[in-house]
């Protein structure tokens, strides 16, 4: 369970939410709304323990994540606002390099399968420099395949760039993790439909 | 447990090193620096070879001091600015652990070139041989410990604007000591004194840096990030 208590953000001199309390329990999807500069990404670098909150409190199973450190990590998947992707590597290598620092490490044909499935089969040994926004971001989304273990996952604006057909493809995705149990926090601006889950909303920038 | 340490350690090794074999310019160019620095000495001092072989401890060391600091924005920088740093930092691996092995991965594309050209280098000032073996010794131990510092002076300037110009006003100061040390080595060699002490402080220097750098790293890294 993560539970955030009386959070408070600020940026600059700019005060961006304070008092932000939420609970994610398992089975559960919650969706950050707000305006551009709401403090949306924010409060996912918060919540991963990226940032430090101004004031408030992030446990993860009763335990601050502060204290807990590397075992919030192994339940944790971040995916932000950079996809994490070198450019002079192929998707297969970058993936094969991110697996294996996520603790979770696959066989060749379990990666391509996986690059298959975002439909990258044909360009999983190009540098990944040569591919578009949308394909570099379906690359760093081929992680998820393998992140099945890890309860928590937190996505910053994962169908930004993304065409129809993989919005829906991470829509089942999100909400098979949702249907084993496992909590997804993520932020978007497009209308996302994830059917028969329980998903909640935090609003950002409203006073 | 320890066995997934020892994997993403590897995989971190691995991942820059396939990125510097794939991008050899950046590797080239702090090695060619090295190589030319050195090389304009003996053509703007003249072929004097006592003057030349006086010089030689100080203009190697000094220009692998140059070289290494040139090379320092690419520890982090790239990673940083792709956001590979972002999940490198969210490993659930200690992340001291981690910048060990992008420094190691650092030294061996930046560092090491320059040990094993150092002593054709120094065959330009006249070294005699003995000269030349402590040459190559003083900066196989030296360079680590350059990297090392480095990686705490880039980690702090990361994102910041004029960073280069910054790493190189925090690191250059706590290069001083390899410097002396390192030079030194060479140049007790040379007036035949023996370096083993100037060796064992340069040694002393590496341990140290070994112990701090690393967390100190860690902690700018965290810190550069949020």
């Amino acid at each position: 369970m993560l539970e955030a208590s009386q959070i408070e953000c600020v940026r600059g001199n700019r005060r961006l939410f304070r008092d932000l309390s939420f609970r994610l329990e398992a089975h559960q999807a919650l969706r950050v709304r707000g305006e551009n500069g709401s403090g949306k990404t924010s409060l996912l670098r918060i919540i991963a323990g990226l940032s430090p909150a101004e004031s408030g409190r992030v446990s993860w199973n009763d335990g601050n994540i502060r204290a807990l450190g590397e075992d919030y990590l192994r339940d944790l998947l971040f995916l932000g606002h950079s996809n994490g992707l070198k450019d002079d590597l192929s998707p297969v290598e970058n993936l094969r390099y991110a697996l294996v620092l996520a603790g979770a490490g696959a066989d060749e044909p379990a990666l391509r399968a996986a690059l298959a499935e975002q439909g990258l089969a044909a360009i999983a040994d190009l540098p990944v420099k040569l591919l578009s926004h949308g394909q570099k971001r379906r690359v760093a989304l081929a992680r998820l395949s393998f992140s099945a273990q890890k309860p928590l996952w937190i996505l910053d604006e994962p169908f930004i760039a993304l065409d129809s057909a993989s919005v829906e493809r991470l829509a089942r995705t999100i909400t098979s993790q949702l249907q084993r149990g496992g909590m997804v926090m993520f932020t978007t601006h497009q209308e996302v439909e994830l059917p028969g889950t329980a998903m909640r909303t935090v609003e950002l920038g409203v006073h | 447990m320890g066995g997934s340490l020892i994997a993403a350690c590897h995989a971190v090794v691995a991942r820059d090193l396939l990125i510097a074999l794939r991008h050899r310019s950046d590797v080239l160019t702090t090695f060619f620096f090295f190589v030319i620095v050195v090389s304009l000495f003996p053509l703007g001092v003249g072929p004097e070879p006592d003057t030349l072989r006086e010089i030689a401890p100080g203009v190697v060391w000094v220009a692998a001091l140059l070289a290494a600091m040139l090379s320092l924005a690419r520890m982090f920088g790239a990673d940083y600015a792709d956001g590979t740093l972002e999940q490198l930092v969210l490993t659930p691996q200690p992340l001291v652990v981690l910048v060990m092995a992008k420094v190691t991965a650092h030294w061996l594309t930046t560092g090491l070139p320059l040990v094993l050209i150092a002593p054709v280098l120094g065959l330009q000032f006249d070294l005699p041989a003995d000269a030349l073996a402590t040459l190559l010794l003083s900066l196989l131990i030296g360079t680590p410990a350059l990297s090392l510092i480095g990686a705490v002076g880039t980690a702090l300037t990361l994102g910041v604007r004029g960073a280069a110009a910054l790493t190189a006003l925090l690191v250059l100061p706590l290069y001083v000591p390899v410097l002396i040390f390192g030079a030194g080595a060479v140049a007790a060699t040379a007036a035949g004194t023996g370096a083993a002490g100037h060796l064992s402080l340069l040694g002393a220097m590496l341990l140290i840096a070994l112990v701090f750098a690393p967390w100190a790293t860690a902690i700018a890294l965290r810190i550069s990030l949020e």
